[in-house]
C-alpha cells in the first residue's frame, strides 16, 4: 500500500503541466470529436430542412386549389331565345346549343358591369365573356333542361370565372403578365376589382375539385380529381381483393409448412427479387400480359389493380411472414398438444393472433400502391382525361379511367399554370389518403399489438 | 353460356353440396357426431371442393387457351402474304377480332338479330357504319375477307364456349358425385380437405415464381422481335437516340449508350447527395443522438420514403428546377448562364437524393447497430474518442454491409422513374454537363411505350429491350448486394 503514496522515481513523468489542461492533441482530438458529432447534427438537419421544404412547397402551392373564384350574375332568360316555338318543349329546348345562350351571358355581364358603375373600354358583351369559364354557357343551359318552367324569369346563376381571374384573385396573375396573355386583357381586371367590391365575384371553398371529372387542357377551372380518386378507388379494390388472399396463403405456405428444399428457396428468391424490381418493370410485365396477351380492356382500372397487386405481394408477403414468425411457437405447440391438426393449429390459433400485424402490413402495401405512377402510365391510365363518371360497379372496373397519381402527372404536363396549382392541390388529397391509411396501420398496431 | 354463368351454376352446386354431404355424413353417422371420422363441415368442405375446384382450374385453363387456339386456327385462314409478317399478321387479326366483337355488340345491343349478324354481307350492309352506332369504332371500311374470318371467329368461339360450358358441368357433377358417394362415417375426410388447402397454398406461393416469369417472358419475347427488326449492335454500342415519330419509318436512331449515359450519371449525383447524408444521420441517430431527438428525428426521416414518387417528380418540376434556374440559370444569382431550362440531370439527381436519403440511413443504421459492443468497448478501453471509435473501428467493421446498403440504394435509384421523367429532361446527351439536360433508360421506357396497343415498330419494341437491361443491371446489384450484407451478417453471428 505504501507503494501508492510513494512519489515516483525513476521513469520521468511523461506529462508535464496540470491534467485540467488540455495538451494540443487533446484539443485537436475534442475539437475533432466535436466536428464529427456537428457533421451528424448536419445531416440530420438537411435532411429535415428538406422535408419541411417538401412539405412547405407542397402545402403553399396546393391549397389555392381547394379554393375557386365564381361570379355571381343575374341572367334573363329571354323565351324567343330559348325557346322559339314557345311551346316548351323540352327536345326544342334542347336544339339549343351553348351558343345560344352566350348572347344573354353577354347582356347579363354588360348589365352587371353598369350596375357596379364600373367604367372601362371593354364595352362589348362578348369582350366581357372573356371573365368567364367557357363552361359558364353549358352549366346554365343544363340547369334550363333540367328546369324548362324557368324559361322567361330572370335567374341567379353562381358560374365560374376564367382560369385567368381565379389566378389574379389568388395573386398568381398580374397586369403585367396579362399583356402578353391574348385570353385576358389587364382592363378586365379593373372590371374584375370593381365587381369584387360588389360581392358579384367571390373566392369560396372548391368542392368541385375534390368530386368533379378532368376537363379539357383549355379550361382549368373545371377540372376536378373526383373521378380519378373513383379510378384509384376501384383499382384498391382489386389490389386489396388478390393481394391479401393470396400474400396471406402464400406466407403461410412459406413459414409453416413449406420443406427446406430447391423449391421453396426457388420461391423466396424470387419474392426477394421481386420486391426489389424496379416498378416499371411491372408496368412492362401489365402491359404484355394482361393487354398484348389476355386482351383486356387498355386504360381499365382492373389490369390496373392486377399490376399493382404483382407488385405488393412481396411487400404483403414479407410483412406477413414476420407477424406469423412473432407468434410465439407454444401456440402452435398447445394446439397440437390438445390434438389439433397441423392446419387447424394455423387457421384456428396462429392466423388470428397474427392478424393484426397482417392487416397493418397489407394497409401499408396499399399505400405505397395508391401512390404508384410509373407502371399506370405504361397500361395506358393517364392518356386519357378522366371525364366521365364510371356508370356502375362493373364501368369503373372495366372502363378507361385515370388515377389520382396518373392524374396529377397527366396535370403536371399541362401547359397552363393554373394546373400546376391542380396538379399540387391533387398531391394534398393523395397525401391526406396515404396519411390515413397510414395512421389506420399504426393505430392497428398500438392498439392489437401484443408482446409475447 | 357465358362464363359467369358457369361460375355461378358451380359456386351454387358447391355451396348445396356442402349441406348435403354434410347431412349424409351424420346421417350415416345416425346423428352422433362422435361416431364420424372428422368434424361434419370437413365432409361438407370435401364435396364443396370436389364440385368447385377441378371444375374452375378447368374454367381458368380454358379462358387463356380458347383465345389462342380461335387466333392460331383463324390466323391460318389469313392470305399467306399477311401471315409472313408479324407486325401485319397481329394487325389483321386485331381487325378480325374488332369486327367480332363489334357484331355480337350489335347483337347483344339489338341492332341486328343473332341470324342477320351471321348472314350479313360487306357488300349490302355498311358494317363500319352499323358497328359505330354500337360504339365499336373501325379503323377502315370492312372488306368481304375480314368479315368472313370474322365470322369464322365468332363461330369458333361460339363452338368453344358451347363446348367450354358442357365440359365444365359435367365435371363439376361428376366430381362432386364421385365425393358425395365416398361420404360416410369412416371417410378419412380431413386429410383430403387439407391436402387441398395446402396446394392452394402452394399456388399462391407459386404466384411469385409465375410473376418472374411473366416478367422474363414478356421482356424476351419482345426483345427478340425487336432484335429481329433493329441491330443489336446498333442498339447496344451507337451514341444516338434519336426516334423518329412517324411510327414506321426506319430511319430511326436507337442507340442505347446515352440512355445508361444519362442514368448511371444522374443516379450518381443522386448517391452523392444521398450517401453522406443518410450515412451521417444514421450514425448521429445511432450513437449521439438523445432518446427524445432520435424518436422524433427518425420518423420523420423516414416520411420520406413514404412519400409517393409522383410527389418528389413535381417538386422536381415545379419548385427544384426554378430554384436552380435563380442560381445557375441566366439573369441568376451566380451570374453564370450555366443551367439553360429548369429540367437538367442535376435537378433530378438532387431530387432522388432526398428520396433515398432516409433508405441509405434505415439500412446503415441496422448495420451500424449489428456490429457488436465488445468492438466499441474495446476502442473506448484503449482510449479512443467516440468518433475516432466508429471511424477506426466501427465503420471499417460495418464496410461490407454498407457498401450493400449504397449499391442496394443505387439499384433503387437506377429503376426510378417519375422523378426522372418529370425533372431531368427529354433530350438524349452524352455529357459531362450536370446542368444540361439528360435522359434515362426508365424515361424512355416510359415516352416510347405510352398509349400504345400495338407493338410492331421497332420504336415501340426498344422498350423491351431497354426493360430488360434495366431489369438485368437492377436484378444484378440486388443480387450483389443482399449477398454481401448476408455475408456480412453471418460474419457477427
Amino acid at each position: 500500500m505504501t507503494d501508492l503514496t510513494n512519489a515516483p522515481t525513476g521513469a520521468a513523468p511523461r506529462r508535464f503541466g496540470s491534467l485540467l489542461e488540455e495538451s494540443p492533441r487533446t484539443k485537436r482530438r475534442n475539437a475533432a470529436e466535436k466536428r464529427f458529432r456537428i457533421y451528424g447534427m448536419c445531416a440530420v438537419g438537411v435532411g429535415l430542412i428538406f422535408l419541411a421544404a417538401l412539405l412547405f412547397a407542397i402545402v403553399r402551392n396546393g391549397i389555392p386549389a381547394f379554393t375557386q373564384t365564381y361570379m355571381t350574375v343575374q341572367v334573363e332568360l329571354l323565351a324567343e331565345k330559348l325557346d322559339k316555338n314557345g311551346n316548351r318543349d323540352i327536345d326544342d329546348i334542347k336544339k339549343v346549343s351553348t351558343f345560344g345562350y352566350n348572347p344573354l351571358i353577354d347582356t347579363a355581364l354588360e348589365k352587371a358591369v353598369a350596375q357596379a358603375g364600373i367604367e372601362t373600354e371593354i364595352t362589348r358583351g362578348k369582350d366581357l365573356r372573356d371573365m368567364l369559364s367557357s363552361g359558364a354557357a353549358a352549366q346554365i343551359r343544363d340547369v334550363v333542361i333540367a328546369n324548362p318552367e324557368l324559361i322567361g324569369s330572370v335567374q341567379d346563376f353562381t358560374v365560374l370565372t376564367s382560369s385567368r381571374v381565379d389566378g389574379y384573385m389568388k395573386g398568381r396573375v398580374d397586369r403585367e403578365s396579362l399583356a402578353r396573355d391574348p385570353n385576358l386583357s389587364p382592363a378586365h381586371l379593373d372590371i374584375v376589382d370593381g365587381l369584387v367590391a360588389n360581392g358579384a365575384i367571390d373566392r369560396v371553398f372548391n368542392l368541385a375539385f375534390i368530386t368533379g371529372a378532368d376537363a379539357s387542357e383549355s379550361r382549368p377551372e373545371q377540372a376536378g380529381m373526383g373521378v380519378a380518386i373513383l379510378g384509384s378507388f376501384f383499382m384498391m379494390l382489386v389490389v386489396l381483393v388478390l393481394s391479401l388472399p393470396i400474400g396471406v396463403a402464400a406466407s403461410i405456405y412459406l413459414e409453416e409448412f413449406a420443406p427446406q428444399n430447391a423449391f421453396t428457396d426457388f420461391i423466396e428468391v424470387n419474392i426477394s427479387n421481386l420486391a426489389a424490381v424496379p416498378s416499371i418493370v411491372f408496368g412492362i410485365l401489365g402491359l404484355a400480359v394482361f393487354i398484348q396477351f389476355a386482351h383486356l380492356p387498355q386504360s381499365a382500372p382492373i389490369v390496373g389493380g392486377l399490376t399493382l397487386t404483382l407488385m405488393t405481394l412481396p411487400t404483403i408477403v414479407i410483412s406477413t411472414r414476420a407477424s406469423l414468425k412473432s407468434v410465439p411457437p407454444s401456440i402452435r405447440d398447445a394446439a397440437l398438444g390438445v390434438g389439433a391438426s397441423k392446419m387447424q393449429s394455423v387457421f384456428h390459433h396462429v392466423l388470428p393472433l397474427a392478424m393484426p400485424g397482417i392487416l397493418t402490413g397489407t394497409i401499408i402495401g396499399l399505400a405505397q400502391a395508391l401512390g404508384e405512377t410509373a407502371p399506370l402510365l405504361l397500361i395506358g391510365m393517364v392518356g386519357y382525361i378522366a371525364t366521365n363518371y364510371p356508370e356502375g360497379v362493373a364501368s369503373g372496373f372495366l372502363d378507361p379511367n385515370s388515377a389520382m397519381p396518373a392524374q396529377i402527372f397527366e396535370w403536371a404536363k399541362r401547359a397552363d399554370p393554373a394546373y400546376y396549382e391542380r396538379a399540387w392541390g391533387g398531391i394534398i388529397i393523395l397525401l391526406v389518403f396515404l396519411l390515413t391509411m397510414n395512421l389506420i396501420a399504426i393505430l392497428l398496431r398500438r392498439r392489437f399489438e401484443r408482446r409475447w | 353460356m357465358p362464363a359467369t354463368w358457369i361460375l355461378l351454376i358451380v359456386l351454387a352446386l358447391s355451396a348445396v353440396g356442402y349441406v348435403m354431404a354434410r347431412n349424409k355424413a351424420l346421417q350415416s353417422a345416425g346423428g352422433n357426431r362422435r361416431a364420424l371420422h372428422s368434424l361434419p363441415s370437413y365432409y361438407g368442405g370435401n364435396a364443396a371442393m370436389a364440385a368447385a375446384a377441378p371444375a374452375l382450374f378447368i374454367l381458368m385453363g380454358w379462358m387463356i387457351l380458347q383465345p389462342i387456339a380461335i387466333d392460331t386456327f383463324v390466323s391460318s385462314n389469313l392470305p399467306a402474304e399477311i401471315r409472313a409478317v408479324p407486325g401485319e399478321r397481329s394487325l389483321a387479326m386485331a381487325d378480325v377480332r374488332r369486327i367480332a366483337d363489334g357484331l355480337d355488340a350489335a347483337v347483344s345491343q339489338g341492332a341486328l338479330t343473332m341470324d342477320q349478324s351471321r348472314i350479313i354481307e360487306s357488300t349490302e350492309t355498311d358494317v363500319r357504319a352499323l358497328l359505330g352506332t354500337v360504339g365499336v369504332a373501325l379503323g377502315s371500311e370492312v372488306d368481304a375477307a375480314t368479315l368472313a374470318l370474322a365470322q369464322t371467329y365468332r363461330a369458333a368461339t361460339d363452338t368453344g364456349n358451347m363446348w367450354r360450358a358442357v365440359v365444365i358441368l359435367l365435371v363439376a357433377f361428376l366430381s362432386f358425385a364421385v365425393a358425395y358417394r365416398m361420404t360416410n362415417k369412416d371417410f378419412r375426410a380431413r386429410p383430403f380437405v387439407e391436402r387441398a388447402i395446402l396446394l392452394l397454398l402452394i399456388a399462391a406461393a407459386s404466384v411469385a415464381i409465375l410473376t418472374t416469369i411473366g416478367i422474363v417472358f414478356s421482356l424476351i419475347f419482345n426483345t427478340v422481335d425487336f432484335f429481329s427488326r433493329y441491330h443489336a449492335a446498333d442498339f447496344f454500342f451507337s451514341t444516338t437516340w434519336e426516334p423518329s415519330f412517324s411510327g414506321r419509318g426506319g430511319d430511326s436512331q436507337l442507340g442505347f449508350l446515352p440512355l445508361i449515359w444519362g442514368t448511371l450519371f444522374i443516379s450518381c449525383i443522386a448517391l452523392i447527395v444521398a450517401v453522406p447524408l443518410g450515412l451521417f444521420s444514421a450514425i448521429y441517430l445511432s450513437e449521439y443522438a438523445s432518446n427524445p431527438v432520435r424518436s422524433i428525428a427518425k420518423p420523420l426521416l423516414e416520411v420520406l420514403a413514404g412519400i409517393p414518387t409522383i410527389v418528389y417528380g413535381l417538386f422536381a418540376l415545379l419548385t427544384v428546377g426554378p430554384l436552380l434556374m435563380d442560381v445557375f440559370g441566366r439573369d441568376g444569382v451566380l451570374g453564370v448562364t450555366w443551367m439553360s431550362g429548369g429540367t437538367a440531370a442535376i435537378t433530378a439527381g438532387l431530387v432522388m437524393g432526398i428520396m433515398l436519403i432516409p433508405f441509405v440511413s434505415s439500412l446503415s443504421d441496422d448495420i451500424i447497430n449489428a456490429v457488436p459492443q465488445a468492438l466499441r468497448d474495446g476502442s473506448f478501453g484503449l482510449g479512443a474518442t467516440k468518433s475516432e471509435t466508429l471511424r477506426q473501428v466501427v465503420l471499417p467493421a460495418a464496410l461490407p454491409g454498407i457498401v450493400g446498403a449504397i449499391l442496394l440504394a443505387a439499384s433503387r435509384a437506377i429503376g426510378e422513374t417519375m422523378i426522372v421523367v418529370m425533372g431531368a429532361g427529354a433530350a438524349a446527351a452524352l455529357s459531362m454537363n450536370p446542368f444540361e439536360a439528360m435522359t434515362t433508360v426508365t424515361a424512355k421506357i416510359v415516352s416510347q411505350l405510352t398509349g400504345d396497343g400495338e407493338f410492331n415498330s421497332p420504336e415501340t419494341l426498344v422498350a423491351f429491350a431497354l426493360g430488360i437491361t434495366l431489369f438485368v443491371i437492377t436484378l444484378g446489384l440486388n443480387v450483389i448486394a443482399l449477398w454481401i450484407v448476408r455475408r456480412y451478417r453471418e460474419q457477427y453471428e
